[in-house]
């Protein structure tokens, strides 16, 4: 997560009560589930101040601004908290607070640009389709819009759209190809049956999908050019960061494996392949595999872990320096959090995708047990429980980590921000 | 003709054999590497446990609904079925000649109720061809290879008892009874008789998947 | 001697499909061969050949079709003699068949076979008739020669990730809108969308929002007066059902299950609870995750009448008043034979009604609706077709009815589809209703 306001946020050493949220009870009839912002100073919830009248309470106040309708609170990197609002069967974007101007007859999707400051909804207009960024429609509008898909600044916007008059039933015209991929409202030249997952380059300045090219042919397209080779299926295609090539898995003979530009690129197959990721510097990629059926584990360049999981990993992320890798893997039912090949000795009935610290040698994750939750690092647990809990943030210096979370007995529903040394916690 | 008698009750018994076990052997052995390699599931999902239960419960005279609604037929399955595995195996005749080779022997039962297992073997025969032609859903099914393959399994009974009962021309007899028994082992590898080797796979991975997985029976 | 495999004297020759009349005509026989060697080569192995030389052609599981059994025993309808017509035919000629031929095969797998697996429990080898018959259709998508309506549906699914065309903002306001009319019953009812780390996503098929959205009402009330932790996502993945599954193109059935999985690990939510649908169980209990190499459901399904055993078990659904017209139950295959939920199912009709009264044949053994397996979705020109094809369970059906029952509870949307039409055709007059609208009815509601 690329937060580069990180060194702004308080790094004190400390517990900070932010809101006691049973008062909230006492405030509002309803109350949905709360929301943290990353920087864990504010905690929000969606409540009713009157009848058929929601607002967004944060900390102890609620929005000046009251809605009909009010769902999907997102907090933003740079902690601005986004809802989607509904006034009078008007949808649009709330910002803190503050509706965007523009209303729509739907909106949904919010996304965020790595440093919080670009914010895309999906929209429909008079059953029309399109994308809104920081309030700003696309002039071109669509029968329809899926697979939203933002640049990593945030600042381009792709999804797949139809671009000819889709008859119903028509399953022949269906099959010539109907849907293409659309950027800041401009759709490709090309068209194809299908196209799923989209994905920019780092520079923003190219778009690769999975698409469909006839009920059989599956291939990659990038920027509307298709790879020369099919395949019986691929999946989500990523850019290197290095040198801009295309990887994404597909299918040969039964078996997948990663490709390049459409051409072979590791040489082993696996049962299953997807989920690959590049390491920052884009030197090694990462994938979620089955070595053999209903055997996962991660591949680095190709070579998988001797550890594997039966019943699924995923979350899988690369330290800073790419050395190091964590993920989540479930065995018989119980989750736990695999470093580097090896597991953590506790199994949880539930963890959150793994942290590891800006230094690269620490590893955290929010774990259920029983309903109560807690942060583990290195496979050792604050002892302390949580009624809710967020996910861990290191600090800058990795000495630190700052956990929020709302307390059972004795400070029950107090929500709290703290700042421990990390130390306290791995002894 | 006592050479021919030689033959057949010498090497060609060897013959057959070593395509029955051999035959056997490679078909399943065969089909397991092509299991192995295209059928995946067969290996994941395949139970001992409930592949047995449901065995157990096909291989027990009305053991299942099937078998309960068709009792005539089941009767006349399950008692051909075991006569042909059991008259052979506990024939005095047969016993004699596995002394005189290997000087083995052991339990066998008496002429008389070997006379009438044979007969009840070979009208069961009869009654799976009158199945076979009067049944419009067995009909429907059948091709010249299935009165070949009851030909082949009911031609060993017929010469038999034909042979104890010293009927017209009954040495000719004997030695086509051996040449028989011979083709039936041979063939089962080979023929449709193979469900004989693949049954207990067939029932056990359905039995698997439905106990296992499906927690359901599948009888 | 042998009979000859095909016979066209049949009215179902006459149905008009464009989706096979305009497949066919692509068609030549060398491209025939050419897929069909390739698809058995490539995909089929051990079971195909085992099956095909285990079948010692006695005809024993004839009895276990509904189709052979309302066709008056005509061996046509029988498993083995479906096998028969295509398989065999297929293996015989190493794929060198005419057009007609795959046409033939199509409509005998597609439109003649549930694929219910009732003839796997009278076949004494435990041959997987269904598995063959999944076979003959894989080739036929292969092929390009689908019925036109369920290769529509099939093409819903590859562009929205569910089976009825619905944009991702018609679901997300379908939920809304349930939620507010549900509001108007119980003030503080919530279906609580994209809540991440409920206990529950609540997955429900396409037609629920589209046609039956009084079923996600109810279920919403339900879950809200059990005290249930749940969710319902915002984003495509929501649908479990899977017609791609039933026409043979398995590459998009993965990719249908993918997203749902991904959707319930995205919500880091403990297991999936989905709606009284069937085949959407087969598909993501034992079939689709296969595809994928999960050996198991990466995450936990449960289907709802599991679901509702358990919450009337811990007595998190009160009874305020048993249902007190007689009831019988429809045992729906994908989740009998595919789940063996029988037993439970009948915990809860009991806990639920005053009197039930049992159909004959039942359990494992009950006939298949004839609307499974996606033979329903190969569209309205072969309903005739399908009631032709289960008069067995109108008999059925009326046999129960002499004996009293008046309501038929059918925790399958495609029992539904089936049964429908076979009331309505016979003029057999009977309720049916899914166990959620009899909880619904007799349960105790908070305000």
């Amino acid at each position: 997560m690329a937060m580069h306001n990180l060194n702004t946020w308080d790094w004190e050493t400390g517990k900070k009560l932010v809101v006691d949220t049973t008062k909230w009870k006492d405030m509002f009839g309803w109350i949905e589930e709360p929301y943290a912002s990353p920087d864990g100073e504010r905690i929000a919830a969606v409540v009713k101040t009157g009848d058929m009248e929601f607002s967004v309470c944060e900390n102890d106040t609620p929005w000046q601004n009251t809605f009909d309708k009010i769902w999907y609170l997102k907090f933003g990197s740079d902690n601005r908290l986004t809802a989607l609002v509904s006034d009078m069967g008007a949808w649009t974007v709330a910002v803190d607070g503050v509706a965007w101007e523009n209303t729509f007859d739907f909106v949904w999707n919010t996304k965020f640009g790595a440093d919080g400051k670009n914010i895309t909804v999906a929209a429909q207009k008079d059953m029309e389709y399109f994308a809104v960024t920081n309030d700003i429609p696309w002039e071109t509008r669509f029968s329809d819009l899926s697979n939203l898909t933002i640049s990593h600044d945030g600042k381009r916007v792709a999804g797949v759209v139809p671009t000819v008059m889709i008859k119903q039933g028509d399953i022949f015209q269906f099959q010539e190809g109907c849907y293409s991929a659309v950027v800041d409202g401009k759709p490709w030249d090309a068209t194809f049956v299908n196209l799923w997952g989209l994905a920019f380059s780092h520079d923003s300045e190219h778009v690769a999908a999975e698409v469909r090219t006839s009920l059989y042919d599956y291939t990659i397209a990038v920027d509307g050019v298709l790879w020369d080779k099919v395949y019986t299926s691929v999946w989500m295609p990523q850019f290197s960061p290095a040198n801009g090539s295309v990887t994404a898995p597909v299918r040969i003979a039964g078996k997948w494996t990663l490709a390049q530009d459409g051409k072979p690129f590791w040489d082993r197959s696996f049962a299953q392949l997807w989920h690959h990721m590049y390491s920052p510097d884009g030197k090694k990629i990462a994938a979620v595999v089955a070595t053999k059926y209903g055997r996962w584990t991660i591949a680095v360049n190709g070579i998988p872990w001797s550890l594997t999981f039966g019943d699924l990993i995923t979350d899988a992320v690369f330290s800073p320096d790419g050395n190091r890798i964590a993920c989540i893997g479930k065995e018989d039912g119980k989750w736990t959090i695999a470093v580097d090949g090896r597991a953590w000795g506790e199994k949880y009935d539930m963890v959150w995708q793994p942290v590891f610290s800006p230094d690269n040698r620490k590893v955290a994750a929010k774990v259920e047990r029983n309903g109560h939750y807690t942060t583990v690092i290195d496979g050792k647990p604050l002892k302390k429980s949580y009624k809710a809990l967020w996910n861990p943030v290191f600090s800058p210096d990795s000495k630190k980590i700052l956990i929020k979370g709302i307390e059972g007995d004795p400070d029950d529903g107090k929500y709290f921000r703290q700042v421990l040394p990390v130390t306290d916690i791995t002894g | 003709m006592h050479d021919i008698y030689n033959f057949v009750s010498g090497p060609l018994v060897w013959v057959s054999f070593i395509i029955f076990f051999g035959g056997s052997l490679y078909r399943l052995i065969s089909m397991a590497v092509l299991a192995r390699k295209k059928d995946v599931f067969v290996y994941e999902y395949m139970s001992l446990k409930f592949g047995l239960r449901s065995i157990l419960h096909w291989i027990i005279p009305f053991g299942t609904v099937k078998w309960r609604k068709n009792p005539l037929f089941t009767i006349v399955t399950f008692t051909f079925h075991i006569c042909i595995i059991f008259i052979p195996i506990f024939l005095s005749a047969h016993i004699i000649l596995w002394k005189e080779s290997w000087g083995i022997s052991w339990w066998y039962i008496s002429d008389t109720a070997a006379d009438v297992l044979a007969i009840v073997v070979i009208a069961s025969c009869i009654f799976f061809l009158v199945r076979r032609i009067v049944l419009p859903e067995v009909k429907y099914l059948t091709s010249i290879s299935d009165y070949v393959i009851l030909a082949i399994v009911a031609a060993p009974f017929i010469t038999g008892f034909w042979t104890y009962h010293q009927w017209p021309g009954f040495k000719v007899m004997g030695i086509i009874h051996i040449v028989a028994g011979e083709i039936m082992l041979a063939a089962i590898p080979f023929t449709r008789l193979i469900h004989m080797i693949f049954f207990p796979f067939t029932r056990g991975y359905m039995g698997s998947e439905f106990g296992a997985i499906r927690h359901a029976k599948d009888w | 001697m042998a009979e000859p495999a095909i016979k066209r004297n049949d009215e179902s020759y006459k149905i008009v499909d464009e989706g096979i009349d305009k497949g066919i005509a692509r068609l030549s026989p060398e491209k025939i061969e050419q897929v069909i060697n390739k698809v058995l080569a490539a995909e089929t192995g051990a079971r195909l050949k085992t099956y095909v030389e285990t079948c010692v052609h006695c005809g024993l599981c004839s009895e276990a079709c509904h189709y052979y059994l309302s066709h008056d025993n005509d061996p046509k309808f029988s498993p083995a003699g479906k096998v028969k017509q295509t398989i065999w035919e297929i293996l015989k000629r190493k794929g060198k068949v005419d057009p007609e031929f795959i046409r033939d095969a199509s409509r005998i797998a597609s439109t003649e076979c549930n694929l219910c697996r009732r003839c796997a429990m009278y076949c004494p080898f435990g041959i997987d008739i269904a598995y063959l018959m999944s076979v003959v259709r894989r080739l036929c998508h292969m092929l390009g020669v689908t019925q036109l309506y369920i290769q529509d549906t099939a093409h819903s699914h590859s562009a929205t990730l569910n089976q009825m065309w619905v944009k991702e903002d018609e679901w997300i306001d379908t939920l809304f809108w349930q939620e507010e009319e549900a509001q108007d019953e119980i003030s503080s009812l919530r279906i609580p969308i994209e809540k991440e780390g409920s206990e529950i996503f609540y997955s429900v098929i396409a037609p629920e929002p589209k046609f039956r959205a009084q079923l996600i009402y109810q279920a919403a009330v339900i879950m809200n007066a059990a005290g249930v932790d749940f969710t319902m996502p915002a984003t495509p993945g929501w649908d479990n059902s899977d017609q791609c599954m039933f026409t043979g193109d398995y590459e998009m059935m993965g990719r249908l299950k993918k997203a749902h999985f991904e959707t319930a690990m995205r919500l880091k939510v403990k297991r999936i609870v989905m709606g009284e649908c069937g085949h959407a169980f087969r598909s993501v209990y034992d079939v689709g995750n296969r595809w994928l190499a999960w050996k198991m459901p990466p995450i936990p399904v449960t289907h709802a009448v599991e679901f509702y055993y358990e919450l009337l078990k811990q007595g998190k659904i009160k009874i305020a008043k048993k249902y007190d017209k007689p009831v019988t139950f429809q045992d729906p295959c994908n989740i009998i034979r595919g789940k063996g939920l029988h037993e439970k199912a009948r915990y809860v009709v009991e806990a639920l009604c005053e009197e039930f009264i049992e159909m004959h044949p039942n359990r494992e053994h009950n006939y298949c609706c004839c609307a499974g397996g996606g033979v329903i979705n190969t569209g309205p020109q072969y309903k005739m077709k399908r009631i032709k094809g289960n008069r067995i369970k109108a008999e059925q059906l009326f046999a129960t009815k002499t004996r009293g029952a008046k309501v038929i509870i059918a925790p399958c949307h495609n029992c539904h589809g089936g049964i429908e039409d076979i009331l309505h055709h016979h003029g057999l007059d009977m309720e049916l209703h899914f166990l959620g609208d009899i909880i619904y009815k007799v349960m105790e509601k908070p305000v």
